[in-house]
């Protein structure tokens, strides 16, 4: 019940919060450095909210929580995300 | 607006009588929901401290004298902000007001720390008078690792994220600071009798 | 991203334990093969519960369609594979997930591997495949543990040709006159199906945790670039 899914399953609720396709974006670790694309950390979904971690270091990168007509969005965990584009802009 | 599916009752829960807080719902189990990782800590290199304002460790206990404090069984009802509640559940632990006993402070806030990097923050007023224990049994049994063991936080009279599970002891503060949850969209207090379970509520 | 109302067009029953609901909806925009979508079901008293799906059909087909194998103890999977009827409406959101998705434009060999009802989003890619007459390499590794619980066995069968080839392997039990493999899924075996290292394979490896990642470290262990392996694990997605 606790092992973790991946990063892909938590896209439906994170592509309410961020338009374009997260799980393709690459983020680099606040806590340590690693990147890698949204799709490969790990996804805690039955929390109170929604967590991906670091597949190397465990540090929450991401923490969603939704409430009826609105969802907060923590991103401290990341240093930077880099978005794929549509191809020509 | 939703549709409704016709015929779907969903896993079901009795409604509460007046005996649950508004919107909760009783079930027989003991869901699991986790935020990360179950941790393992050898009981050789587990402690729990009050560490104070500055930063410097007011007290300390290993599990070994952890566990020769004088416990308390205790039987109350935990409310989950995902809805469920769960009645007439029974721990074993030490109360919060043992472990600050004779600790000189001026903060009003607390923040516990758990293994992983977990926190939630609380009044000190809301951790003592027998309102809060560091509880390390369920039922009658030791605590299993995911529902918390070794050891927990329980504050029953908050939505049951503020009972941080792994706990390892409780920073003072003067100023209050949101923790794991509180700082991105879960009640600062979290009173489930007043269904405080969003920033705005 | 908003909650779309599909029409459930057909309900084909594939095992004792599964069944394919293709679902008609209009606003639909396309999706890619791997991709899924997020289904919720509503009580009337307004509780509600959300499970994600795979989807199983290829882009471009008029239906889209998904596999839902029913969990003895689950909220949602009894309700859509025993409840659900032809007419019903469906909520659903998406398609969601493009980090899990086969493309044609890759022209590198793909290798898939699924275990149990892991195979659904494979499908997805090896029908995509055929629909549009790829030329490249694609191979499924499918693991079920019994012929009985095998989704699509005659499509699969009728799917291989020059291109696309299928290995099935049963854990549990064969049947009498099995001809196909028995056992797990291991390095042995996707040495023997696979492609070596230097042919840097797309890997994709959807099921449960335990078999997502033992296959995951048996492609690993073989030499494959853990960058062209994508996994999928199937788990809870809903308390």
């Amino acid at each position: 019940m606790t092992d973790p899914l991946d990063g892909n399953a938590a896209a439906g609720a994170l592509a309410e919060a961020l338009a374009p396709d997260i799980t393709v974006a690459i983020t680099t670790c606040a806590a340590c450095g690693d990147a890698r694309p949204v799709g490969e950390l790990r996804a805690y979904l039955l929390a109170p909210g929604l967590v991906l971690r670091c597949a190397t270091c465990q540090a929450a990168q991401i923490r969603l929580v939704r409430a009826p007509g609105r969802a907060w969005l923590d991103l401290r965990g990341i240093r930077v995300l880099q978005v794929e584009l549509p191809p020509g802009e | 607006m939703a549709i409704v599916n016709r015929g779907f009752q969903g896993r079901r829960r009795q409604p509460g009588a007046g005996l649950i807080p508004p919107g909760q719902y009783v079930v027989d189990d003991f869901p699991v929901l986790t935020a990360g990782p179950t941790p393992s800590v050898p009981l050789d290199d587990w402690d729990f401290t009050i560490v104070d304002d500055s930063g410097a460790v007011a007290a300390r206990w290993t599990w070994e004298e952890l566990r020769s404090l004088p416990g308390e069984d205790i039987t109350v009802d935990i409310h989950c902000v995902t809805k469920w509640s769960k009645l007439g559940t029974r721990w074993t632990g030490v109360s919060v007001d043992v472990l600050l006993d004779g600790i000189d402070t001026a903060a009003e806030f607390v923040l516990a720390f758990a293994e992983g990097g977990y926190t939630t923050n609380l009044p000190l007023e809301d951790v003592l008078d027998g309102k809060a224990w560091v509880a390390y049994a369920f039922d009658g049994d030791e605590l299993e690792a995911e529902h918390g063991g070794p050891a927990r936080l329980l504050v029953p009279h908050l939505y049951f994220w503020k009972s941080a599970k792994w706990v390892r002891g409780l920073r003072l503060l003067e100023e209050d600071e949101p923790g794991f949850w509180e700082g991105v969209g879960y009640h600062n207090y979290g009173d489930p009798w007043r269904e405080q379970r969003y920033w705005g509520d | 991203m908003r909650w779309l109302v599909a029409t459930v067009a057909e309900t084909i029953p594939e095992t004792v334990a599964a069944v394919t609901l293709r679902l008609e909806l209009p606003d639909w925009g396309g999706h890619q093969a791997g991709q899924h979508v997020d289904v919720r079901l509503t009580a009337e008293d307004g509780y509600s519960a959300q499970r994600s799906y795979s989807i199983a059909s290829t882009p471009g087909a008029n239906l889209l369609e998904l596999t839902i194998v029913r969990l003895d103890d689950g909220e949602v999977s009894p309700y859509l594979t025993t409840v659900l009827d032809v007419g019903d409406p469906l909520e659903l959101r998406g398609p969601v997930g493009g980090y899990f998705v086969w493309e044609p434009d890759e022209t590198r060999p793909v290798l898939l591997v699924g275990g149990g009802s892991g195979v659904v989003p494979l499908m997805a890619m090896l029908r995509h495949h055929r629909a549009v007459d790829h030329q490249g390499a694609m191979h499924l590794v499918y693991s079920a543990r019994t012929a009985e619980d095998l989704l699509y066995r005659d499509e699969l069968k009728a799917l291989a040709n020059g291109h696309r080839g299928v290995t099935i392997t049963l854990t549990r039990a064969a049947p009498p006159q099995w001809g196909g493999r028995r056992g797990r899924v291991d390095a042995a075996l996707l040495s023997e199906v696979g492609w070596p290292p230097s042919v840097e394979p797309h890997c994709f490896v959807c099921g449960p945790t335990s078999f997502v990642e033992a296959a995951a470290d048996a492609l690993v262990a073989i030499g494959h670039e853990p960058a062209h392996i994508r996994t999928e694990r199937f788990g809870p997605t809903g308390a």
